[in-house]
Order: C-alpha cells, then structure tokens, then sequence
C-alpha cells in the first residue's frame, strides 16, 4: 500500500529530474531530487512503496535514464498515468520500474492509499473503492520485466547462446506497450 | 503497403514486419555521450561481455558538457575517453569536439535507410537522411552496443504533408513548429513522423535535419524525411559507398495525416513552456517580448544554413544594450567555417559570445543559465519551465534569423525589420 502523489499531463524529464543532477546515474542520489522540477518538497515526503500518478505522456523529453531511476531509488511501487512517452517508457521497463498505463487516472487524489499489484495489472484506490486496470504488456515485455530489466534478459541470452539478433522469433504486441 | 519506417525495419529483420510488433532488429550504428555513455558502461559491464559488437559502428561523442565546467563532468569525460580506448569506438575528443547530431551526418557516420540508436532523445534528427534514426536509454545502448541489435516497437506512421508557398523567413524550424502545433507534444507518441509534401521537396538538407529534431517533441520514436536527390547528393558527398533509399508506396497507411497549410507563413514562435505552443512571430510583437538572452546553436539549428542567417541578419548589426547572443556552432568544421566565411568578425562586431562546439546553453547546465524572471529566444528545441535556468526563467523557440533580429532588437523581432 501507498499514498498517491498525482501529477498533470506532459510531466517532462526537467520536472523528474532536473538536468543538474544528472552528473550522477546513482539511483539512491537521484532519488533526493526526484521531482525537484515539479515539487522540490517531493523527496522529502514520498516514501518507498508510494506511487506516481499522472495524466498523459508521462516522462516526456530527455533520453536521461536518471529520470526513471530517480524514481526507482524513491522507492515508487509504480508510475501510473494514462500514456507514457516512448523513451521513458524503455527506461523504465529497463531497469525495472513499473510502469502501468490506465484508461483514466482522474479519479485519484492526492493521498488516496493506493494498492498497486504489478503482476495482474491492477490498481486499486483504497479510498475511493475505485479499481483500474492497467494495460497488459505485450510477452516480450513480460519477458524483460520478469527477467528483471533488460541486462538481466542480456545476461540470460548470453547463458543460453540465444543473443544474436536472429534468436527466439518476434512476439506480436499486446495494448500496453510502449 | 509500408511507410518508410515499416520498409527500413522489414528491411533490417529480413521478412515483413507491421506496426504494434516487438522486432529484434539489428543496429547499423549506435552511440552516447557525456551524459548518457558512462551509465550506459556500467550497464554494459554488468552483462559482462568483454567486447562490443563492432567498434567502428559505434561512437563516443561527448557535446554536453565539454569542456568539463566541474569536476562530475571531467569524471563523465574520463568514463568516456577511457572506454573509447579500451574498445577501439569512433571518438570525438574534446579540441575534435562537435554536436552529435550534427557530427554523425556531416561524418558520414549513418546513410539513408540505416537504423541508428544514439543515448539521446534528439536521436531522431538523422531521420532526415531517410534512415529509421531513434533515441534510447543508457540501458538500450548497452545492450546495443553489446548485441549489435535492439528490441523495437514497430511505430505506426504520422505522415506530414507540408503545402503552399511560405513566407521567405521561413525556414525548417518555422515548419517544424506549425507541424508541433497541429500535433501537439503527444501528438504522435511512439510513432513514426514521415514529412513530405511540395515545401520539403526543395528543402535543403539543414533545414531537413531540423525538422527531423524536433520529431522527439510530438512524442515520436522517429522523424523521416522523405528522402530525394538533395538526400542523395548529401549522402554522397559526406558518406559515400552504397545505401538505401526508401520512400512510402503510394497506398502507405498512415495512422494520422496532418496537411501543414505554409501559404502565407511567417515565421513561428513557440512560447513558453511547450514546444507546441508556436505562434506567428507578429503575434508575439503585439505582446511585446523583451529579452535577456538569445542563442543560436544546438543539435536543432547549429548548422551552416543557420550560422549563415544568423550572419547575415546581425552583419553590421549590434545586439541591444543588456542582451546576452551566444553562438555556438555545431561543429569543428563549422566553427572554422565561420571563421573563413567571415560570420565570426559578424558575430564578434556585433557583441555575441562564440562558444566552442557542442550543445551550448540548451539545457542550462555548463553555460548560458538563465536566472529568475529571465527570458530567452533560443534555436534549440524545447521550452519547458526550467530548460536553460530557473524555474522562473522562460525560453521562446525561434530560428536563427528570428534569434538574431531579436538579440539586436532587444525583444521578439521579425528579421525583415532588422536585417
């Protein structure tokens, strides 16, 4: 269970985190300024297991990877908006931050306790009663997701000769990918 | 009945491939810089494989923050040096130094019909060649860089069609900013940008590579330009040997088509703090907008094409009391350009600042930061609430020339009436 910190729509990556800190790619570092450009008392008040909520195109701008990992060392259990910008998106399959997308995230409001279950899909706001369902991921993001972001699926590749670029067939996708 | 994305991705995975599938598809070249490369190495070590896929398909461009203004960025610097060497990667030393995205296509590093990843979101800039041109995370360039190949959505394709008969002013950033303005910053999110359509038929290739750019600020994993002749001839010249030109079939599907009417055009400015908040520059006169700070550079528009505007607005010019020009080419050969072509004397006469090159102020780190309640009218691609400065700083896009005749008129100026 967490607390809601909900943001609007096009939270870009200067609002996640601000360019000054990206001298560091320290998750525990970045995670004191996550936010920073949009709430500068963010980091001191979300704690591990809470959730970022957002409207639409979640993440947008920069390539930085800090911006995922910021979040990733704040502890969130997820980010759930209702779209997410492309790269950001990678980012945070890649390193293993959730990231569910939901049809509408108007009905949640700062604070609300939030129950979030990554692996069915679901997030359900303990205030309101309101349950969401988040868009599956296509098998292949499952597959990264599950492996534990993209270099532990490189590392497994390797283990099992399978990393060329003609290896296990391509997956079809399913409706929450990037 | 492919667009070009779909065509260069079947292409690269050797069967046909269609839009919402998940592809491994192999990289014709991959690179990061100062800011992205050194996580990308630590990632890279983790999956510890000893060499990467081919070295002289992969770059080490440090533009970010070059030369090092503290001492994180002189340690990012070393991460970079250092696993240049170790694996033997094309490498742009600093005094060698130049904007990626303006280096990669002047080096002939990427041709048309390639598929390129840099660790930058601006990756998309060398759509412009008719090459799927992408930005990704530190991570993706790792495993890229590694494995020679990526996991790719896809994109289904946005197709923008630019028609009529536009201002003379009007140059690539003033089409692309209409373009933003009818998409919107989400407007094409993980899609394909395809641009095409009578004005960039005779679109020199500077302003092709800006319109590309700004592709990422719609939200697209791409931005096309219809490659032609003037693709071809650029190809030749800067890369040689042999690729590939892919233009949409006639029955192409496009997910949206956004018809950009230009008769008429002035050039456009896109207010704060959205880059889809472009407005005609004579819009903006009726408000009035004064400026601290102008700058002419970047991967957006940091070219010869600008340089040579920016010139030629500001020559015999001088920027008005209390506003900062800074000018920053994209390129060693650009910055010695401006010295043969005379737009440094230009420049200097007129009070800018010359920058070496690289990315400059754009993102408000090593140089040109804004302070509160400053407002900048800037070449480079985004405006959000704190890019170049503080929060309370504002930035206004704008081209080169529309850059130039505000930093001499000391506000938001149309070029026709300081040049």
């Amino acid at each position: 269970m967490g607390r809601a910190f909900v943001f609007g729509d096009d939270v870009d990556t200067d609002a996640i985190i601000r360019a000054e800190h990206v001298t560091s790619a320290d998750p525990d570092a970045l995670a004191a300024h996550a936010m920073g450009g949009a709430d500068p008392t963010f980091a001191g008040r979300f704690e591990p297991g809470d959730v970022v909520v957002a409207g639409t195109n979640f993440g947008c701008g920069s390539s930085r990877e800090h911006a995922a990992l910021a979040l990733k060392g704040a502890g969130a259990s997820a980010v759930v908006a209702e779209s997410f910008a492309r790269i950001f998106f990678r980012n945070a399959i890649n390193v293993g931050l959730p990231a569910l997308r939901v049809e509408s995230t108007a009905g949640i409001s700062e604070g609300d306790a939030l129950r979030v279950d990554v692996g069915e899909g679901s997030v359900t706001d303990e205030t309101t009663g309101e349950v969401l369902r988040a868009a599956s991921y296509p098998a292949f993001l499952r597959e990264l997701v599950d492996a534990g972001g993209l270099i532990e699926y490189g590392r497994r590749l390797l283990a099992e000769g399978g990393e060329g670029p003609d290896g296990p067939a391509s997956r079809r996708a399913g409706t929450g990918g990037p | 009945m492919p667009t070009i994305a779909e065509q260069i991705l079947s292409a690269k995975v050797g069967r046909p491939v269609e839009p919402g599938e998940i592809v491994r598809a192999p990289v014709d070249f991959a690179f990061g810089h100062d800011i992205t490369l050194p996580p990308a190495i630590e990632e890279f070590e983790r999956l510890g494989v000893e060499t990467v896929f081919d070295p002289e398909r992969i770059a080490v461009i440090p533009d970010h923050l070059v030369p090092a203004h503290n001492e994180y960025a002189a340690e990012l610097y070393g991460a970079c040096e250092a696993f240049a060497a170790e694996h033997g990667t094309v490498f742009y030393p600093q005094g060698s130094q130049g904007q990626e995205h303006v280096v990669v296509p002047e080096d002939g590093l990427v041709k048309p019909g390639d598929l390129m990843v840099g660790a930058d979101s601006h990756s998309c800039t060398e759509g412009a060649l008719g090459a799927f041109a992408t930005g990704v995370g530190s991570t993706d360039l790792a495993f890229a860089m590694a494995f020679g190949w990526l996991w790719l959505r896809v994109p289904e394709t946005t197709r923008v069609e630019f028609v009529g008969e536009p201002d003379p002013w009007v140059c690539g950033k003033d089409l692309v900013l209409a373009a933003l303005a009818e998409l919107g910053v989400d407007g094409a999110v993980s899609h394909a940008i395809e641009f095409g359509g009578p004005v960039v038929r005779d679109l020199p290739m500077d302003d092709r590579f800006t319109l590309a750019n700004m592709a990422i600020e719609a939200g697209a994993a791409t931005g096309i330009v219809e490659p032609d002749g003037i693709t071809r001839a650029f190809a030749d010249a800067h890369a040689g040997g042999e690729y590939a030109i892919y233009v949409p079939d006639d029955d192409a599907e496009y997910a949206t088509v956004a018809t950009i009417d230009c008769d008429g055009m002035e050039p456009r400015v896109a207010v704060p703090n959205l880059p889809a908040n472009a407005v005609s520059v004579s819009e903006v006169q009726t408000e009035g907008v004064e400026i601290d700070q102008a700058v002419i550079g970047s991967c957006t528009n940091g070219r010869e094409s600008d340089l040579r505007a920016a010139a030629e607005v500001l020559d015999g010019s001088e920027v008005a009391e209390g506003v900062r020009l800074i000018v920053t080419p994209g390129s060693r050969r650009l910055e010695r350009l401006c010295v043969e072509e005379g737009w440094t004397a230009t420049f200097l006469d007129a009070g800018a600042t010359m920058e070496n090159p690289g990315c400059g102020a754009c993102f408000g780190q090593r140089t040109g930061v804004l302070d509160a309640g400053e407002i900048a009218v800037s070449t480079t691609n985004r405006n959000f609430t704190g890019r170049m400065g503080h929060p309370e700083s504002e930035v206004y896009l704008a081209s080169p020339a529309v850059a130039a005749a505000s930093a001499v008129a000391g506000e938001i100026a149309h070029p026709e009436e300081v040049a």
